[in-house]
């Protein structure tokens, strides 16, 4: 009962059906169930699948292991600011495509997507389209057209632990498990019947406030796009200045390594994160960063809650400059 | 490791700079400091084996108007530009 209301509220705010919903574990699992599941039901169509190069590291963990099993793989680059072109995501579709993906907003520098004219496109060619709509689910539904969505609750304040996968109806998709006869036969065992109500109750208290709170990060970020530069030397914003989502902005500082701005920050009071490999155990520089073009050492992303008001950015923006100055002093690259 | 470009301003390959075994920002940082003080036109040669290096000094190169002339492996040729 309470989940069949959560189920009918989630499809109101997503613009689907309810029995199209379902509750997965975490968004990462729904990404994978939603892919696994596409590409297992149009295995005859074909063994071709398509992503773009900033897509979520979930689904290109499913993508290389497609590839590894004997699937073909086209991946759509992007141009500066982290977008792809729909024209050259549409025309890297062939007849044995068997599903494409695409994220609505990338999750390391915010840059949108154009969900609304690749939808279409696959729609013309007769290929399912999953959209990974995680990072802007809380602020409005993608546009229409997609055959798959996945999503993550707690990117919309939800609880952890609660993924959402909307399979629209007349998708191809076999499910990746056994056959259960709980869930449609699309997720086996019970859903989080607590964890699915939270995740949704938080999804309309996002929408609630969503156009107020866009309106006023946007314009947090728009000075922090146009502060930093201009406060500290070396220092590139990269990611989409207006096709972007209100919350999300990331620069790259010259001659400073991630690890050691994100200690320095946090010591400031300041919670960031960092698509350097030099703050990450794999050593790895961030794929997306990477595939945009961008400088990733010294690269900081700046996520703000929607509770951030124009003084805590102001504070930010003071204490920046001497944060990066004594970065560069450790390294000895303050003279560059 | 490094050499000053000739007087005569012409493209030389004599500054090889071995950040082979620094980690990332190290490499860019080699080669800036390598760089410093240097004409524009002087080439230099960078070795390094940090995974971040492909695209970092590529983004370098961008971001302070050199040139990447060619990489092979873990070895970049860089043409400086007027920095």
């Amino acid at each position: 009962m309470l989940l069949d209301q959560a189920r009918e509220q989630a499809a109101t705010l997503i613009a689907a059906r309810a029995d199209e919903v379902v509750f997965t574990s975490s968004g990462t699992i729904a990404v994978h169930t939603g892919m696994l599941g596409a590409l297992d039901g149009r295995r005859h169509t074909g063994r071709h699948l398509v992503v773009s190069a900033v897509e979520h590291s979930s689904v290109l963990a499913v993508a290389d292991r497609h590839r590894l099993d004997g699937g073909d793989l086209s991946t759509v680059p992007t141009d500066e600011t982290g977008q792809v072109s729909s024209a050259e995501f549409i025309a890297a579709l062939r007849p044995g495509t068997a599903l494409a993906c695409l994220q609505t907003a990338n999750h390391e520098v915010g840059t949108l997507q154009p969900v609304g004219a690749v939808a279409q496109g696959c729609r013309s060619a007769g290929v399912p389209l999953l959209v990974d709509a995680a990072q802007s689910l809380g602020w409005a539904a993608p546009e229409p057209g997609w055959s798959l969505l996945a999503a993550s609750a707690h990117k919309w304040g939800g609880p952890a632990g609660v993924g959402l996968l909307v399979i629209r109806t007349g998708t191809r998709w076999r499910s990746p498990w056994p056959a259960d006869q709980r869930g449609s036969g699309r997720w086996p065992g019970f859903e989080d019947v607590p964890g699915a109500v939270a995740a949704v109750t938080a999804l309309a208290a996002a929408r609630a406030s969503a156009d107020a709170d866009a309106i006023r990060l946007s314009s947090l970020v728009d000075q922090i796009r146009r502060e930093v530069p201009e406060r500290v030397p070396g220092v590139e914003v990269v990611g989409h200045p207006t096709e972007r989502l209100p919350h999300v902005v990331t620069f790259s500082c010259l001659y400073a390594d991630g690890e050691t701005l994100l200690a320095e920050l946090d010591r400031e009071g300041f919670a960031v994160s960092s698509g350097s490999s030099c703050g990450s155990s794999t050593l790895q520089p961030s794929h997306v960063l990477a595939a945009m073009g961008a400088l990733t050492s010294g690269s900081i992303r700046v996520s703000l809650p929607r509770t951030a008001a124009r003084g805590d950015v102001e504070h930010f923006l003071a204490i920046l400059p001497d944060v990066v100055a004594r970065v560069r002093a450790l390294l000895g690259s303050d003279d560059l | 490791m490094t050499a000053p470009g000739t007087p005569s301003g012409e493209p030389i390959r004599s500054t090889l700079v071995d950040s082979r075994g620094r980690r990332c920002p190290l490499p860019v940082i080699d080669l800036a400091r390598a760089a410093k003080g240097l004409r524009p036109g002087v080439e230099l040669v960078l070795l390094a084996d940090d995974p971040a290096a492909a695209t970092d000094v590529s983004a370098w190169c961008r971001v302070r108007g050199h040139l990447l002339v060619g990489q092979d492996g873990d070895r970049f040729v860089v043409r400086l530009g007027v920095g």
